[in-house]
């Protein structure tokens, strides 16, 4: 089962009270920010607080860093600076092209050789946020083995197209559409962008349904209330957790007759409905670790 | 001599004299009878009302040494106190002992006269703000006395203290001297501290703002009770008194903090049909009310009553029929003090019959849970409300050790940490509530279940919750924080806390600043 | 470098942050650390020794440091130190 990422937080970086509780919230992926939550003359404080954080708490959970983007002043003193503490993924935003992420990933190699990590142990993703990195992003997704995860941010995206965005998400569906067939294409996961007004609980759980049923993994968020929301809509409802056990119980029984068909209560089961089912029991005991009745 | 928890106690504490060191939660047994106020008459068609305070005080003959009560259901809007403590000064009268329900930062005012000598001694339930350093630096006579609301309820019944004139602020009072708190500009809700010292008091002047013809109704003390009544402009300041609705706090930690006390209290096994609880009024311990709510809604379940410390968040739970009744002995918001007027379910009740461990049975001994905030707390589960972490006092008894005593299930809310400093300890600086009392710890980060609950730690085992040992989350922020060095303490001693039933549980060194 | 160029600072006095002030000293003079900390007797010590050994581990020598301490852990301490160090070396 891979890594899940129902929720992916961002913590401002240069910020010590949010870095300190940035783990208590049960976050899949943990996200500290280097880049939108930092003054440009903060830059150099927050990298270093980055990378005393990792390096001194221990967060129990996935830790990326979202650096500044190459192409800027700062996203290379970021690599140089927080790599050596072992960031479990580096997020690149505002991604172009397969380009950047090359550059990136050789760079990385280069640090995981001289800090002695295992090759390939620091894992990237990247964000699109204009029309030619939307076109590009198949490319992107598979330009370097570390990448796990495309994402989408949306308010660059939707400045770049000359819209505003609405509470439907129409002028995003398109963008949607297109970063998910790209994601799975490249087989790897695909992440939709936050949502901002955190008291609109009802638009945020409007956003959440579209996106689930759009085929996202998980989603950024920004503050921690929407932490538990985001999993709550991912968790599998108890029908779905029953109808899954029987489809792998049916599919065990069915490899231990050596039979080739696969059916339960006279349906026939084909492998992409396995694959779903261990899906879902893979996102249910996720869930069900965090507590809660 | 070191009392049943450890704490070094001295059989001797200059100004209070000898002492007895606390034994156990319900180790020690009332003897004797309770005490009664002095006999007095008053005669048919007598006239109750005094010009002024200055007045009231040669009526009740007020002298040195004698022992004066206040209620504090004013809380910071209160007009009462300082204006008494003030006309008693200009008289020249001294050695004055304090002895209101609470004191609060409105309060400070009153260091002038503890270095005048006209207050000598203070007994309540805790200090805040400048008159908590100026206490813990050890400028009253004699140490700082603090009860529990029920430990002071089982005092003054059984004449550990002995009130020699109560002044109560009265938001609406009667020519005759009846009293409640719910009609007037200073409405306060419930005078359930009030009604304890009218009770016991020798004499009662009663001090309103809104003085209303006889009979007034409803009637919360009697005019049995009154001896003087005093009419003033103001004796509270509404916006002091009673802020608009507390609300729930949007603070992602402590909503955390209250989701997990909540599971626990499901886990538990104590949120069943016809349950009862107690909400404290901080941040995390009052949005466990909501959490609980949904619980509840989704569960179909009903409670039985709340006990408070009222907020309004717990009057709309019972207005909307999610519990029959709620017993209130303060009310802390403006929505809380409506619904005491207009609820004939929501009760005012006594500081004893909240909380007094001897008497025949206070509801505090019928909770089912009680969920309670705490400044510290350590590795045998005692709990510091009274003092920082430098060993200032900065809070108040209140009815934490009441509370935790009687319910079925004690969960304490805490954040691991306040800034760089743990809040499970090793030691905490000063013991408020014993331990024993205590059933489980919820942090952010962790919960910790007393050992001796095996039925909770079976209970909770599956939950998918943070549960680890006490001494695992105490290492959990000492390796965050590091190990505090302890604070430097003199041998003074400043303050002592009593615990409801008389004993003392611990005492308040002066730190060496 | 042994010296500091200028002064700098780094941190803010924000709750769990803290604030750096590094300015330069005398040849010989040696670090000296002036702590403010809510606390104090708990961590002091502490907090001092973790400025100065930050210091010391990136060759400075003579060092006046104002600390404002507002509840900050260590790798808040050290990443405040380190920042400030590299803003007076520029």
């Amino acid at each position: 089962m891979e890594k899940l990422r129902r929720s992916m937080m961002f913590v401002p970086g240069n910020n010590p009270g949010m870095l300190l509780n940035a783990g208590i919230y049960g976050a899949d992926t943990i996200i500290l920010d280097c880049e939108d939550a930092v003054a440009i003359t903060e830059k150099d404080s927050a990298r270093n607080l980055v990378f005393q954080a990792i390096s001194e708490i221990n967060y129990g959970t996935e830790v990326a860093v979202r650096i500044n983007h190459i192409s800027t002043p700062f996203g290379w003193d970021d690599l140089k600076r927080i790599l050596p503490a072992k960031p479990d993924l580096i997020r690149l935003p505002m991604c172009q092209g397969p380009d950047e992420i090359r550059q990136i990933d050789e760079f990385i190699s280069e640090a995981e050789h001289k800090h002695k990590f295992p090759a390939g142990s620091i894992k990237m993703m990247a964000a699109v946020e204009t029309p030619k990195g939307l076109r590009l992003a198949y490319e992107i997704a598979s330009a370097s083995p570390r990448m796990v995860a495309l994402a989408i941010g949306a308010e660059d995206f939707i400045a770049n197209l000359k819209t505003t965005r609405s509470k439907l998400g129409r002028e995003l569906l398109a963008a949607r559409g297109q970063l998910v067939l790209a994601a799975r294409e490249a087989g790897i996961q695909c992440i939709d962008t936050v949502f901002s007004d955190i008291n609109d609980e009802e638009g945020f759980k409007k956003e959440l349904e579209l996106i689930k049923e759009m085929g996202f993994d998980g989603k950024s968020v920004v503050n921690p209330r929407q932490v538990s929301v985001v999993h709550d809509f991912f968790a599998p409802t108890a029908k779905e957790i029953d109808h899954a056990q029987r489809v792998l119980a049916a599919y065990q029984e069915a490899l231990e007759k050596k039979s080739g068909v696969i059916s339960l209560n006279g349906k026939m089961i084909d492998l992409p409905i396995v694959a779903r089912a261990e899906r879902t029991l893979a996102y249910a005991k996720a869930t069900a670790g965090k507590g809660g009745k | 001599m070191k009392n049943s928890i450890g704490r070094e106690i001295p059989d001797f504490i200059p100004g209070l004299g000898k002492v007895t060191g606390f034994g156990g939660a319900f180790a020690r047994k009332p003897v004797g009878r309770t005490v009664g106020a002095a006999l007095s008459t008053c005669l048919p068609r007598a006239d109750k009302r005094l010009a002024s305070i200055e007045t009231a005080i040669d009526a009740v003959g007020l002298k040195d040494g004698m022992t004066i009560s206040f209620h504090h259901h004013f809380r910071n809007g209160d007009r009462i106190l300082n204006r008494v403590v003030e006309a008693i000064a200009k008289k020249g009268i001294r050695d004055i002992t304090l002895s209101p329900s609470s004191l609060n930062t409105v309060n400070d005012a009153l260091i002038p006269y503890i270095e005048q000598g006209v207050i000598t001694a203070i007994e309540t339930s805790g200090a805040r703000g400048k008159m908590g350093r100026f206490l813990t630096e050890g400028h009253l006579k004699k140490p700082l006395h603090i009860r529990s609301h029920g430990g002071r309820a089982q005092a003054i019944e059984s004449g550990a203290i002995h009130i020699d004139v109560a002044f109560l602020g009265a938001p609406a009072c009667d020519r005759y001297g009846n009293i409640n708190g719910i009609q007037g500009q200073s409405a306060c809700g419930s005078l359930g501290y009030a009604i304890q010292d009218a009770a016991y008091a020798d004499q009662v002047v009663a001090i309103t703002d809104n003085l209303m013809p006889h009979p007034l109704f409803p009637i919360s003390i009697p005019q049995t009770q009154v001896d003087y009544i005093v009419v003033v402009d103001s004796i509270g300041d509404p916006a002091g008194i009673a802020s608009g609705a507390l609300r729930y706090t949007k603070d992602p930690k402590e909503l955390l903090i209250a989701k997990y006390a909540a599971d626990v209290m499901d886990y538990s096994g104590y949120l069943q049909q016809d349950f009862s609880m107690q909400l404290g009024s901080g941040g995390a311990s009052m949005a466990v009310g909501r959490f609980i709510k949904t619980k509840m809604l989704e569960r179909g379940i009903t409670g039985s009553f709340g006990v408070g410390g009222m907020t309004g968040v717990f009057a709309e739970m019972m207005e909307e029929g999610l519990f029959k009744m709620m017993f209130d002995v303060q009310s802390f918001d403006i929505p809380a003090i409506d619904s005491i007027k207009k609820n004939s379910n929501h009760l005012e009740m006594s500081a004893s019959y909240y909380a007094n461990p001897h008497n025949s049975g206070a509801i505090v001994n019928n909770l089912d849970a009680v969920i309670l905030s705490a400044t510290e707390v350590d590795v045998d589960f005692n709990v510091n409300v009274i003092t920082d972490s430098n060993g200032v006092i900065m809070g108040a008894s209140g009815g934490h050790c009441d509370t935790a005593a009687g319910a079925k299930l004690t969960i304490v809310v805490a954040p691991l940490l306040r800034g760089r400093l743990p809040m499970v300890k090793d030691a905490v600086q000063t013991v408020v509530t014993p331990g024993e009392t205590v059933d489980a710890i919820v942090t952010e980060r962790g919960i910790a279940i007393n050992p001796k609950r095996l039925d909770i730690i079976d209970n909770v085992k599956n939950s998918g919750l943070p549960i680890m040992s006490i001494h695992e989350l105490k290492d959990i922020a000492y390796k965050l924080c590091g190990k505090p060095e302890a604070i430097q303490l003199s041998d003074e001693i400043v303050g002592v806390v009593e615990y409801r039933d008389g004993t003392i549980i611990d005492v308040i060194r002066r730190p060496i600043f | 470098m042994s010296k500091l160029l200028k002064l700098a600072q780094a941190g803010t006095v924000e709750s769990s942050d803290i604030l750096i002030t590094l300015a330069p000293a005398d040849a010989g003079t040696g670090i000296r650390v002036e702590l403010v900390s809510p606390t104090m007797q708990q961590y002091g010590a502490h907090i001092r020794n973790l400025i100065t050994k930050t210091l010391v581990d990136h060759g400075i020598e003579d060092v006046l440091v104002n600390a404002n301490d507002r509840g900050a852990l260590d790798c808040t301490i050290k990443a405040r130190v380190i920042t400030a160090l590299q803003r007076a070396g520029e």
